[in-house]
């Protein structure tokens, strides 16, 4: 600890951008060594990574759990739908335009009355407006095709209209991993920002921050609005990878996952959602191949959670919390 | 108009099985501050253990028992195992634990009975006839039996000495362990108390519409809502608020689908949090 603050700021940043140039090196490289099977399996990480990361803005840096973020991914992923479907020829751009309304449409709604709620009164609430989005996208079958979602085309790659191809898997990773990437540097520059700043006050002590003049509802309300925007966009690119939007990704278990992915990652550190993720998906995968375990996969992965809680309350990143906020 | 009567009736018979599933949790999270997320899988636990009973003797109030006792038991061990090392963190580390817990629970059920749906068998034969519509019986004898058990728990905290303990650790835990109260134990035996209750309530609401694995999530969500409504950790507001929001919800049921009368207490929720967020039932804070 104490060496770690003893080093000069200059040197820490430039290991942290040196490991960060590595890992997203190793990422980009990797569709193109990995066999298809886990090629499409990292792809998927980055995008429930993505997910689990937007919601870190609340769980690591405001202090707020989300139970509801199932709500705005599959708010992106119905409103990738919306576009794909109605919009002839499909269009990459509206598809992501569409996504984003819906989800912050909705981070809005939510925002503004489960905001006024803290701590577990916050989590129950947001739980509560994710169920109400299900049962609604659940009954109105003529518009959101019910409990069946909605199929649709892949659009074209297509960026600005200079240049457009078929996604292929590569492709298809390529992109994610850009927006993903592009998302990541944003997020922490908002975290690091004054807004940033006045997040993390308000997770270590909102009466005081409210006492120093900070309008502490407007701040949260924002961070929620943010946070639905880049669940948002993971549901966009869900939606895009596996061309359908179904009933079950606004289900509360999504957002079980993207808690389970905070926590066994490292709650408030951006990066430790993707490990979270990366974790539970390869013991996820690695258990349902065992014999007699299969579906059952999540009794394990339970038990590891609640021992990870009691016993690792950090993360499985989160010894390098500082270094990675540095 | 007689359909308004059904529906009333239809309204407190859930209502009461309702209130004995938040008086539950609303116990746990008065005396202990943790917002239990499993307590709807321990209800389903319960009403699977309850089904079994039935299964091998036929007899459901030796059901009833044997389910409230066994998820006690299991309720006291999640207790010591996974909450206890959490007390005095974040409270928010709990609503994950138990989080967690429910995810083990369910899938344990799904792996022990597989996922179809159980039947009860009613324990109180006969209908009654209401306007054009038989009612049977054990929906009445259901609602009677909850409030009885609800009773029994109120005057229990009230009257009994272990009951005297319990408030008396609700109301400072220090001061209570300094006379004498060992508070650990209280925890414990508060959460085997509450996790009964949940089985009980399985156990009672089994005969209406069969035991799934998947019915806890919905019990612990209802349970959440009216918990909230009623004024957190406030016992008779929360019995209040699940007749409340159950009747709401019949009445509901009578102009669109059941599955969009949830949808009631949903909003019943929100008006709550905006206007008055300390509860609907419990009186005006100074």
């Amino acid at each position: 600890m104490t060496a770690i603050s003893a080093a000069p700021p200059r040197t820490r940043a430039a290991g942290y951008w040196i490991a960060f140039a590595m890992v997203v090196g190793l990422l980009l490289v990797a569709p193109l060594v990995l066999p298809p099977f886990w090629q499409r399996f990292a792809t998927e990480i980055l995008i429930w990574g993505l997910l689990a990361m937007s919601s870190d803005i609340l769980i690591g840096y405001t202090g707020m759990v989300s139970f509801g973020h199932s709500a705005f991914f599959g708010l992106g992923m119905y409103g990738a739908a919306a576009a794909l479907l109605t919009v002839k020829p499909p269009s990459l751009s509206l598809a992501l335009i569409y996504g984003l309304v819906a989800a912050g449409g909705a981070a809005v709604f939510v925002a503004y009355f489960a905001t006024r709620l803290r701590e577990i009164y916050f989590a129950i609430s947001t739980l509560v407006f994710s169920q109400i989005f299900y049962v609604i996208i659940f009954t109105w079958t003529e518009v959101t095709g019910g409990e069946n979602g909605l199929t649709f085309g892949q659009p074209r790659l297509s960026i600005l209209g200079l240049w457009s191809d078929r996604f292929t898997p590569t492709t298809f990773h390529w992109f994610v991993l850009a927006v993903v990437v592009v998302s990541y540097l944003v997020v922490r520059r908002i975290t690091q920002s004054p807004f940033g700043m006045v997040l993390q006050s308000i997770r270590e002590n909102e009466p005081r921050t409210r006492a120093i003049g900070y309008p502490v509802e407007r701040y949260k309300i924002v961070a929620v609005m943010l946070s639905g925007l880049f669940a948002g966009l993971a549901g966009v690119l869900y939606a895009l990878q596996n061309k359908f939007a179904a009933p079950d990704f606004v289900f509360f278990v999504v957002s079980g996952e993207v808690v389970i992915f905070n926590v066994m990652g490292g709650m408030g550190t951006l990066v430790g959602p993707f490990a979270g993720a990366a974790f539970f998906l390869l013991l996820r995968e690695s258990l349902s191949r065992l014999p007699y375990l299969a579906e059952y996969y999540l009794i394990p992965v339970g038990i590891i959670f609640i021992i990870m809680i009691i016993f690792l309350p950090q993360g499985l990143l989160g010894f390098l919390r500082r270094r990675l906020n540095a | 108009m007689d359909q308004i009567l059904v529906q009333t009736l239809h309204g407190l018979v859930n209502g009461m099985v309702l209130a004995m599933v938040a008086s539950g949790l609303t116990l746990i999270f008065g005396i202990m501050d943790i917002v239990n997320f499993a307590h709807g899988d321990l209800l389903m636990l319960g009403a699977f253990v309850g089904a079994s009973v039935v299964g091998v003797t036929g007899n459901y109030w030796l059901a009833l028992l044997v389910a409230a006792v066994v998820i006690a038991i299991l309720g006291a061990l999640l207790q010591i195992t996974t909450l206890r090392p959490l007390i005095g963190r974040d409270p928010l580390t709990t609503i994950l634990a138990t989080f967690g817990v429910s995810l083990v629970i369910q899938k344990y059920a799904l792996w022990q009975w597989g996922p179809s749906v159980r039947r009860i068998n009613e324990p109180v034969p006969g209908d009654f006839t209401l306007f054009h519509l038989q009612y049977p019986w054990y929906r009445i004898a259901t609602a009677v039996l909850a409030g009885l058990i609800i009773t029994g728990l109120w005057l229990f905290l009230k009257y009994g000495k272990y009951g005297i303990w319990i408030r008396a650790t609700t109301q400072d835990r220090v001061m209570a362990q300094a006379m004498g109260i060992p508070v650990p134990l209280v925890y414990t035996g508060v959460f085997a108390i509450g996790s009964a209750m949940a089985a009980a309530s399985g156990v009672l609401f089994g005969p209406f519409a069969g035991v799934t694995q998947t019915m806890g999530f919905d019990f612990t969500l209802r349970a959440f809502i009216v918990v909230v409504v009623g004024g957190m950790g406030n016992l008779a507001g929360s019995i209040l608020a699940s007749i409340f929001v159950s009747l709401l919800e019949s009445y509901a049921a009578i102009v669109v689908s059941p599955a969009q009368a949830v949808i009631v207490s949903f909003v019943v929720l929100v008006l709550t949090m905006l206007f008055r967020p300390t509860g609907l039932f419990v009186p005006t804070p100074k």
